[in-house]
């Protein structure tokens, strides 16, 4: 049976009586298959408010990512962290749902720039395992009242509770955009060139290499007359470092589009790993993965990697600054080496003793973070 | 404002106390003679005193580690502390509690530029940081007012912002990793120089935690190159209404300032005769800074002067070189300062929707009227975080009392305008009692369990943040356990 719930005391209700289980679903699009009775969080629809100066949003868990986004764009403004669409990669279907989005933590190329989704959380309605309805945060801009769990929220894939309604913060969206892309040898000279455009004055956006492609792609965004001014620098900056292309407008956001859902392994069977690591160990991690398909962002901190089927990234991948999770693979591979890096033993033991107190029978997304 | 009687067990055990830290600490590391913990008795909020116990200054993660462990066996509350600059008490000893003070602990571990981050001990202090990275052009942007004598250990355990957070962000948003020690003596490592910390977000809860979780040791923050230049513009408004409203119009036109500094009258006139920054005397003043090149600062300042204009400013003035940009930082710099030449004050931090801003400033005015307490606004206009200063005169009998009262009704009119009681000082002992106006008992309970879990017994200082009455099973269940 599949259980739909359209308020938040709806939503208590379901989970304070479920026998078993629950496979919290947003929509369904990042095909995280967890055992249990299907919780679809679509009837906790809708953005019950919008107010463009102060930058606020707030909306139930259930909305899809595309309401949020059109209404954003009406007012010139948009989600900054740049959230990826996994369809592509995951060969899925469905609507992404403004929930999942919190609660993945999903952040794409500007993650370096503006920060990552939980940076833009500003308060969470959540149910609990024991079906208790909680409150964090709230729809200002700065609030320590208390602890954070809104934090504790983004990234928990609702394994301590299921988000009921979020508020978070928008930015405006820049008049415009330009990528340069400089052509380069091989990862080592690619992360470099990253750092020193990323440790420039010139507030650097997006800083990626396709080594398909052979070349670090930059971004710069605001308004026109300043892209222009930085980009100007930056290739001043970089001069000699390789073969120079710009992309304007539409021709960067079509490329930074690519990068952010990883299109260059669209298609392609294989599992996908996404590496968390220091941006100058980059080069040393991929070598060492031997994997069939890379793609680099956040200057080097974010390595995708396309492997094949079963194979263990982590051990290949030895000792480094970072974690890796397994984003697509068979169940079985999943299931053997886990979706998330495992944790050394006392922040494994805080973290099981957080699931004890807000999932004490253990039936939300179960055993998906371990 | 109470604070829970000391444990007189914990009293008697003293020298046993002492003996056995004094095995694990060098002798100066340990203070135990009334006449020194005295100086451990408050933090900026002043109007509370009480001298711990005893005070620890360990010089490292182990030592840290290892006072950790004994104060765990002897069952006794330990207050960190970081400088002490603390406007909410977060640093307030019990009389039964050991301080556990970071300041020994300042040392840059390491500084990596191509990955942009820092690695230091909590007890340096936050400008230091910047002094840090500096040279090469690079600095960490989170800059509390307090920001030379603050530790970063506070400014973790407060989750502080500063002036130019509307850009870059709090601490929580600077904040890479950081290595902890639990209550009972294990040391923790969480993220790293990497992005996103694995597993769940522990250091996001940790960030803001005043102390509560664990004692950190060490922080990797992250760094900016700076920007290059920056250039402030002054307005004036002949009401605040209008101010808000220049403001609102700014955010939504997509300019992004680093910073919106808002002032009113009370508060402009007490810095200007402070500080003589040639602030014109009106009901608002507005401090906007834009950054980037020179003809980036000439294009986002037309596009804010537009806007101010079209709200007809009484003034306008554009900063034409360092030393005048100076002056119009001058005045707001020195608020605080001015305000205390004044008077005794009380410094409020409740945060708003922006747009509630006109209705929560005319509030305060009524409000300040009832209680007969002058009231003087400065705040970061751009997120909405307020800082009403109620000035009073501590030596007047009940004016404390009436301060605090006044004070209340402020936080309260900030949680009911959809706000919060603190946007970046913390609950402390001082917002402590009201935080049921904010969050149901619930919503409250659910953060305690994330205490259980970090400091099952409830010894890391166990009086803060949360109503006493609402700890009082967890804190007494500890003492009856003994
Ligand atoms: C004049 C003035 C201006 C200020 N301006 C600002 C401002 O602009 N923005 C702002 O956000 N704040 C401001 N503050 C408040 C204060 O400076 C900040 O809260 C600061 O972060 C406190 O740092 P500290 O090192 O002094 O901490 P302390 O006062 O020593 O302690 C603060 C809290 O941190 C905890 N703590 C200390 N060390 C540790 C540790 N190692 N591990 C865990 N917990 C620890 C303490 O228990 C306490 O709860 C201002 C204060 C003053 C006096």
């Amino acid at each position: 049976m599949r259980m739909r719930p359209e308020t938040e005391e709806e939503l208590a209700e379901a989970i304070r009586g479920a026998a078993g289980p629950l496979a919290v679903r947003g929509g369904g699009t990042r095909a995280i298959a967890v055992a249990g009775e299907e919780l679809s969080l679509a009837g906790m629809s809708g953005i019950s408010l919008y107010e463009p100066g102060a930058l606020t949003l707030v909306a139930g868990a259930g909305t899809p990512l595309a309401e949020v986004e059109a209404a954003l764009a009406a007012e010139g403004q948009r989600l900054a962290f740049e959230p990826m669409d996994h369809r592509g990669l995951m060969g899925t279907a469905g609507a992404p749902t403004l929930g999942a989005l919190f609660a993945a933590n999903i952040s794409g190329p500007r993650r370096i720039q503006a920060g990552a989704a939980r940076d833009f959380l500003l308060g969470v309605r959540f149910v609990d395992g024991a079906g208790r309805m909680v409150k964090n945060g709230g729809r200002v801009m700065k609030n320590v009242t208390g602890y954070d769990l809104v934090k504790l929220m983004a990234g928990a894939h609702g394994t301590l509770g299921v988000l009921s309604e979020v508020a978070l913060k928008v930015l405006p969206r820049p008049e415009t955009e330009a990528s340069l892309r400089v052509a380069v040898p091989d990862a080592g000279a690619a992360v470099r060139l990253m750092s020193q455009a990323l440790g420039s004055p010139f507030d650097v956006t997006g800083a990626a290499y396709d080594p398909a492609v052979g070349a670090v792609l930059l971004r710069v965004e605001g308004f026109a007359a300043s892209v222009a001014y930085r980009l100007g620098r930056l290739e001043a900056l970089l001069v000699g470092a390789g073969e120079n292309v710009r992309l304007e407008g539409e021709a960067s956001a079509a490329v930074w589009r690519g990068i952010r859902d990883v299109e260059a392994f669209h298609g392609r069977t294989g599992d996908v790993w996404r590496i968390s690591c220091k941006p100058s160990e980059a080069p040393e991690v991929a070598a060492r993965i031997e994997a069939e398909a890379l793609l680099f962002d956040w200057g080097g901190g974010l390595i995708w990697a396309l492997a094949a089927p079963g194979t263990d990234l982590r051990e290949r991948a030895g000792r480094y600054d970072g974690h890796a999770t397994l984003v697509r693979a068979e169940p079985e591979t999943v299931e053997r080496l886990g979706r998330f890096q495992p944790q050394p033993a006392p922040l494994a033991a805080l973290a099981a003793g957080l699931r004890a107190k807000f999932d004490p029978r253990g039936i939300l997304n179960p055993r998906l973070m371990g | 404002m109470q604070m829970p009687q000391p444990d007189p067990a914990i009293l008697g055990r003293k020298a046993r106390l002492v003996a056995r830290l004094s095995q694990v600490l060098p002798e100066a590391a340990l203070i135990q003679d009334p006449s020194q913990t005295r100086a451990y008795e408050c933090d900026a909020l002043t109007a509370y005193r009480c001298a711990p116990l005893l005070v620890v200054l360990p010089a490292s993660t182990e030592e840290v580690a290892a006072v950790l462990r004994i104060c765990h066996e002897e069952g006794v509350p330990v207050v960190p502390r970081g400088s002490g600059t603390s406007l909410a008490g977060g640093a307030l000893p019990t009389a039964d509690s050991v301080v556990l003070g970071v300041a020994r602990m300042n040392a840059v571990l390491e500084v990596d530029f191509d990955n942009r981050f820092i690695r230091v001990q909590s007890g340096r202090t936050n400008l230091s940081v910047t002094g840090a990275v500096e040279e090469e052009g690079f600095f960490y942007a989170p800059d509390p007012s307090s920001q030379l004598a603050c530790a970063i250990a506070g400014n973790v355990a407060m989750n502080s912002g500063g002036a130019h957070c509307l850009k870059y962000g709090v601490t929580t948003n600077n904040l890479m990793g950081v290595t902890m020690v639990l209550m009972d003596g294990t040391v923790v490592e969480i993220g790293g120089a990497h992005l996103d910390a694995g597993g769940l977000d522990l250091l996001g809860v940790i960030c803001g935690s005043e102390g509560q979780l664990g004692v950190v040791t060490e922080a990797t923050l992250r760094i900016l190159h700076k920007p290059e230049g920056a250039r402030p513009v002054l307005m004036g408004f002949d009401s605040s209404e209008v101010a808000g409203a220049c403001v609102s119009d700014i955010i939504k036109a997509g300019v992004l300032p680093v910073a919106i500094e808002f002032m009113d009258r009370p508060c402009i006139r007490a810095c200007e005769a402070f500080a003589h920054a040639g602030y014109p005397d009106c009901e608002a003043l507005l401090i906007v800074e834009v950054e980037g090149s020179e003809a980036e600062i000439a294009q986002q300042l037309g596009l804010i002067e537009a806007i101010a204009r079209r709200h007809g400013p009484v003034e306008f003035r554009e900063a034409r070189d360092p030393e005048e940009a100076g002056r119009i930082w001058l005045g707001r710099k020195s608020a605080f300062g001015a305000m205390g030449q004044i008077n005794d004050y009380m410094c409020l931090d409740g945060t708003i929707p922006v747009s509630a801003l006109p209705m929560v400033l005319r509030r305060i005015g009524e409000l300040s009227q009832d209680y007969g307490l002058e009231v003087a606004n400065v705040f970061h206009a751009g997120d909405g975080n307020m800082h009403p200063l109620i000035l009073f005169d501590a030596n007047t009998p009940g004016q404390l009392e009436q301060c605090e009262a006044l004070g209340a009704a402020i936080l309260k009119l900030c949680v009911e305008a959809g706000g919060c009681l603190t946007g970046e000082h913390g609950v402390g002992i001082e917002k402590r009692d009201l935080m049921l106006h904010q969050y149901s008992r619930g919503d409250l309970e659910a953060q305690l369990d994330v205490k259980d879990v970090f400091d099952p017994l409830w010894l890391l200082n166990p009086a803060k943040v949360f109503p006493l009455e609402v700890t009082a099973s967890r804190r007494l269940g500890r003492l009856a356990a003994e």
